[in-house]
């Protein structure tokens, strides 16, 4: 027993409407007999059937409409007895009862499909209020993508900045200017130019080095280092120089790091978006102390190719424009790495926390004389504390440790540096 | 090697000249190419010179000599077809787009058409409404082929052999205002690439876009703004399909502010392609909106006045330009 | 002097070749109402003795260039049944990998350069792969079919002129079965003799009835002949009919059913088969065997797409720039 359904005629078509059976149950088909009429859409086609046999049972009346691949006759093959009239079949949902066999009268009623319930859309809602974060006031502030990011990435507040770009939209220019007024601020207070106070400042350090904590996993490393060969080269180099240009510890301290990094550049970039990025360069941020407090580091462009007394004098220059506020904005976002250094007045040991998204931090503590092995006996040196607070995403220990060794073995060489 | 002096023209001819007599089944078909010496005189005494099997005068019949182009090619040739300007191409799209788009993809890659289409393009002539379009656009929408806007005379001279040795169909569009453009061709070029965007004019402050004819305006709409402390930096498109999006991008990093400048129309041209493109791939590099620079939405009209007006110029360039850079 | 060498294998093999192609058609118009087969389907009962009889004066370096009611053309050229059946299955498979499906079948190897779905848009083509052959010195001709609509086509008369114009060989085959989808030719055609249009352009041509498979290759091995000799184009209009209709959903308000009957008494395997019988030159035993072979050739051919495998989505960019050409 096999179904004879309603064919698909075309890649449009759906469903059809049985006009008319050619054949009649109990008629015998060849393959290719024409055996109903349907109409489409297009008009009404000429079906047949592509097996032989008898036509056992008729499913589908005249007039109704079903979809493609319904069932509309069952065919027994040839010789088969007709099968026992079976119990009436679950009709499925929406389809005619099962009718016993109709006299050859009107067509049974259709009842008409059913139709889906009308869909109402929703009532018209007024558009929710969604409170632009940075807004105070309900304004939203005009800005450039590139500025947006960089404000986030200096945690400045954007309802207070003006911007000069195109129908005063905040532009890359207006942040980085606001950023160097925010940490060039006089400690009096009074807002120069872009209107802002000096408390913002101590906020944003606060979310800088929260945000390190939190998300930073550190580890420490520290390391002792004898300077007698270096700091009695320092003495023999700056005879010869005028007070302005003599040459500082911190010269040699910077310059070491910078060399040092290029047998670890692991630690010389950035952490982004789950993975490292290497700096193009090494850049070695100086962090500098303001006075009445607050922080900046900014960027000694290719630290490692400098001779110490350019870095000497680009250490020189940077303080006093750090001071005054004259820092450019690439010196702000450049640093590869930063480096600390308590100066004379700090403590023995300083151990940093790395500025995101740099991945470390070195520092140098004050340098004192302790006592010494030397070949056995003990002596008295000038030591410096030298510290490395590292992000353990982008290096570990080992390599960490690589970087203090080697700062150690090139600040025993000052000549070379 | 002494540079040399030559016009876009003479590059175009020279490169079909030498495509010619290299290769066997490289020929060239389209109208007026042989005894007219061709419609802009690109391919004058190329009849003489290589005879009439290799330079194809056709009647006039678009649609018949571009499939005819594609059918030789499936049979392996390499031909060059013609077509007098882009303005004359629609009567081919439908082979264009159905045939040699389409049937590489749709045998399951077993026929190829290594077919190179020339065709004049653009506006400024005041050939009015019907003689003046920018179809490169659009024909870079297609899918199955590329599609080249050679604007230096380098490019002139050897983007044809690249073409010819692709194996797919490639449309080459060469501005009508370029043809007598004569400077010194740059004798240590001797091949070129048909994928790449090459920046013409470094500069930081902004990035132009475009492409064929656009670009010496372009380049003197940087010039402009020199005067004026605004270095920009000026991209040559080469290939607006595909398009080199990687180079704009990258420029745009250090920009971060872009103009297009694009000879069609505005609405759905290669210029919003370009710009979303860059939205998709360097939005948080923008410091400002994308701006473009494109023909009126207007038939090309006839006066020149009104031509002039409804097309790109060097100053509606730099205005444009300016008015991203903000009130600095 | 052409003649068409009616030796008993011969005649076997043009009643085999249409038998396999109506069985074929026959098939795909069952598997479509199944929904095996989707998009458009046209198919060519009733004139297959066009493209069997012209096939028989074509050689192996000869080119085909068909419309999209090409399964004749694409069986009578060689392509298996296999291979175009899994093409409309749109498998992997398939003659195009399943991109094509039944209105595009490519075979590199038997030279046939589709199935087109644009009317007349494979005459330039034609005229190109001509053209490409000449210059290469190929000796071969490229065979174009086309319905009587392209003729209404710019690009029927600009690649007519063009051919002849340049003497190229192509054999322009036009199968006039007096509809163009629902137009009949009458309210089509200011001149509705479709020759004649060829002559409008110098192209000797001939009028053949499209239902006589022996005439249609009688006509073709002249035209053949003709063009390999070098006089250029050759033009072929061969009246025939179509059984179904234009494609599968196609009411045909445009035809009297009547008129449907009438063809089918003198269809081409009717006449042929009939003529073979009244002549004793076909064996009852012949025929049945044809029969079997052809629906075993036609199941397994079912059988081969129904086990096909579909084209991994990841490849849907490929082909879409070649790499090479292919050698």
């Amino acid at each position: 027993m096999s179904a004879f359904v309603m064919p698909s005629l075309g890649a449009d078509m759906e469903a059809g409407t049985l006009v008319e059976w050619l054949k009649r149950p109990g008629d015998r088909v060849e393959r290719g007999d024409v055996v109903a009429v349907v109409d489409t859409q297009k008009g009404a086609i000429e079906i047949e059937i592509f097996e032989a046999g008898v036509l056992d049972r008729i499913l589908v009346q005249p007039g109704e409409k079903v979809p493609v691949g319904t069932a509309m006759a069952t065919l027994r093959s040839n010789g088969a007895a007709q099968e026992p009239e079976p119990a009436p079949p679950q009709p499925p949902p929406e389809a005619p009862p099962e009718p016993e066999r109709p006299p050859p009268e009107p067509p049974p009623e259709v009842p008409p499909p059913e139709v889906p319930p009308e869909i109402t859309p929703p009532p018209e809602q007024p558009p929710v209020e969604v409170p632009e974060p940075e807004a105070k006031g309900g304004v939203r502030v005009r800005i450039s993508p590139a500025a947006r990011r960089r404000a986030a990435a200096l945690s400045l507040d954007l309802a207070r900045l003006r911007g000069t770009g195109p129908e005063g939209a905040v532009t890359l220019a207006d942040i980085e200017a606001a950023a160097v007024a925010r940490v060039s601020a006089p400690p009096s207070g009074r807002a120069p130019g872009v209107g802002f106070d000096p408390a913002a400042m101590r906020r944003a350090i606060a979310a800088a080095m929260a945000r390190s904590k939190r998300e930073i996993p550190h580890y420490y490393l520290t390391q002792t280092v004898d300077l007698r060969r270096a700091l009695t080269w320092l003495e023999a180099a700056n005879r010869d120089r005028p007070p302005t240009e003599r040459l500082l510890p911190a010269a040699l301290f910077v310059k070491a790091t910078a060399r040092a990094l290029r047998k670890v550049p692991e630690l010389n970039g950035f952490w982004e978006k789950d993975a490292f990025r290497p700096g193009a360069g090494i850049h070695i941020g100086w962090a500098i102390a303001l006075r009445g407090g607050g922080l900046i580091a900014p960027a000694i462009h290719d630290a490692d190719r400098k001779s110490l007394a350019e870095l000497m004098a680009a250490l020189r220059d940077l303080v006093q424009r750090a001071r005054t506020g004259g820092l450019k904005s690439s010196e702000l976002t450049d640093p590869t790495i930063t480096v600390t250094s308590l100066g004379e007045r700090g403590a023995e040991t300083v151990i940093g926390i790395i500025y995101p998204p740099q991945v470390a931090i070195v520092g140098f503590g004050r340098i004192v004389e302790h006592p010494w092995a030397v070949d056995g006996a003990l002596a008295v040196r000038p030591v410096v504390s030298l510290s490395l607070a590292a992000d353990h995403r982008a290096s570990d220990g080992h390599r960490g440790g690589l970087l203090l060794a080697e700062i150690e073995r090139l600040l025993q060489k000052p000549e070379a540096l | 090697m002494t540079p040399v002096r030559i016009t876009y023209r003479e590059c175009c001819r020279q490169a079909i000249r030498e495509a010619i007599l290299t290769d066997p089944r490289v020929f060239l078909m389209g109208e007026d190419v042989g005894r007219y010496g061709g419609c802009y005189a690109v391919t004058k005494g190329l009849l003489e010179e290589l005879g009439e099997d290799r330079i194809r005068d056709t009647p006039l019949s678009e649609s018949a000599f571009v499939g005819a182009g594609i059918g030789a090619a499936m049979a392996g040739m390499r031909p060059i077809v013609e077509i007098m300007t882009c303005n004359f191409s629609l009567l081919a799209l439908d082979q264009i787009l159905n045939n040699a788009a389409t049937i590489p993809h749709m045998s399951g890659g077993q026929f190829a058409v290594p077919l190179v289409i020339r065709m004049a393009t653009g506006a400024g002539r005041q050939l009015a409404a019907q003689h003046s379009h920018s179809l490169e656009g659009w024909y870079a929408h297609i899918p199955g082929i590329k599609v080249l806007a050679p604007a230096t005379l380098e490019d002139a001279r050897h983007m044809l052999k690249a073409a010819l040795a692709d194996p797919n169909p490639v449309l080459i569009f060469e501005h009508m205002v370029l043809y007598n453009m004569e400077g010194e061709l740059d004798p240590t070029i001797e091949a070129v690439d048909i994928a790449s965007a090459k920046v013409r004019r470094r500069g930081q402050d902004i990035t132009l876009v475009t492409y064929g004819g656009s670009l010496f305006k372009t380049l003197d709409a940087a010039a402009a703004l020199a005067q004026d402390g605004i270095e920009a930096e000026v991209i040559d498109l080469r290939s607006l399909r595909p398009l080199d999006v990687a180079t704009v991008v990258a420029s745009v990093a250090k920009t971060r502010r872009v103009v297009i400048v694009d000879e069609g129309w505005k609405s759905g041209s290669i210029s919003a392609e370009i710009g979303m493109r860059i939205v998709e791939e360097a939005f948080f590099e923008l410091d400002a909106p994308i701006g473009r620079v494109c023909s009126a939405e207007v038939p090309m009209p006839y006066a020149a006045h009104l031509e002039q007006a409804a097309l790109p110029q060097p100053a509606t360039i730099a205005a444009a330009a300016r008015s991203l850079v903000g009130p600095a | 002097m052409t003649k068409v060498h009616l030796d008993h294998a011969h005649n076997l093999h043009l009643l085999k070749e249409m038998i396999r192609i109506r069985r074929f058609e026959e098939k795909c118009f069952e598997l479509y109402q199944a929904q095996k087969i989707r998009g458009f389907l046209h198919l060519y009962d009733g004139e297959e003795a066009v493209s069997v009889g012209i096939m028989q004066a074509l050689a192996p370096q000869d080119a085909v260039v068909a419309t999209y009611r090409e399964h004749g053309q694409a069986i009578a050229r060689g392509i298996p049944m296999t291979a175009l059946m899994a093409e409309m299955y749109g498998r992997r498979e398939g003659c195009c990998r399943g991109r094509g499906g039944s209105m595009h079948i490519f075979d590199r190897e038997r030279r046939f350069y589709g199935g087109n779905a644009i009317v007349g848009g494979g005459l330039p083509l034609a005229v190109g792969v001509a053209l490409g052959d000449r210059m290469q010195e190929r000796g071969s001709l490229t065979a174009c079919f086309f319905g009587e609509g392209a003729v209404d086509e710019g690009e029927f008369h600009e690649s007519l002129n063009l051919a002849n114009l340049w003497r190229l060989p192509v054999l322009f085959a036009c199968e006039n079965n007096l509809y163009a989808m629902g137009m009949r030719l009458e309210r089509a055609e200011a001149e509705p003799d479709i020759h004649k249009k060829a002559e409008c352009y110098r192209i000797p041509s001939e009028v053949v009835d499209g239902m006589d498979v022996v005439a249609v290759e009688a006509a073709a091995r002249r035209a053949v002949d003709s063009i390999r000799a070098g006089n250029g184009p050759y033009f072929l209009e061969c009246r025939t009919y179509r059984f179904r209709a234009h494609s599968m959903f196609d009411a045909q308000l445009y035809r009297p059913k009547d008129e449907i009957e009438e063809w089918k008494r003198k269809g081409p395997i009717v006449r042929f088969q009939g003529w073979l019988s009244e002549n004793a030159l076909l064996h009852a035993d012949e025929l049945e065997r044809i029969e079997v072979e052809v629906a075993a050739e036609v199941d397994a051919a079912v059988a081969f797409a129904e086990s096909g495998t579909p084209e991994p989505v990841e490849e849907l960019e490929r082909f879409v720039l070649m790499d090479a050409v292919p050698a």
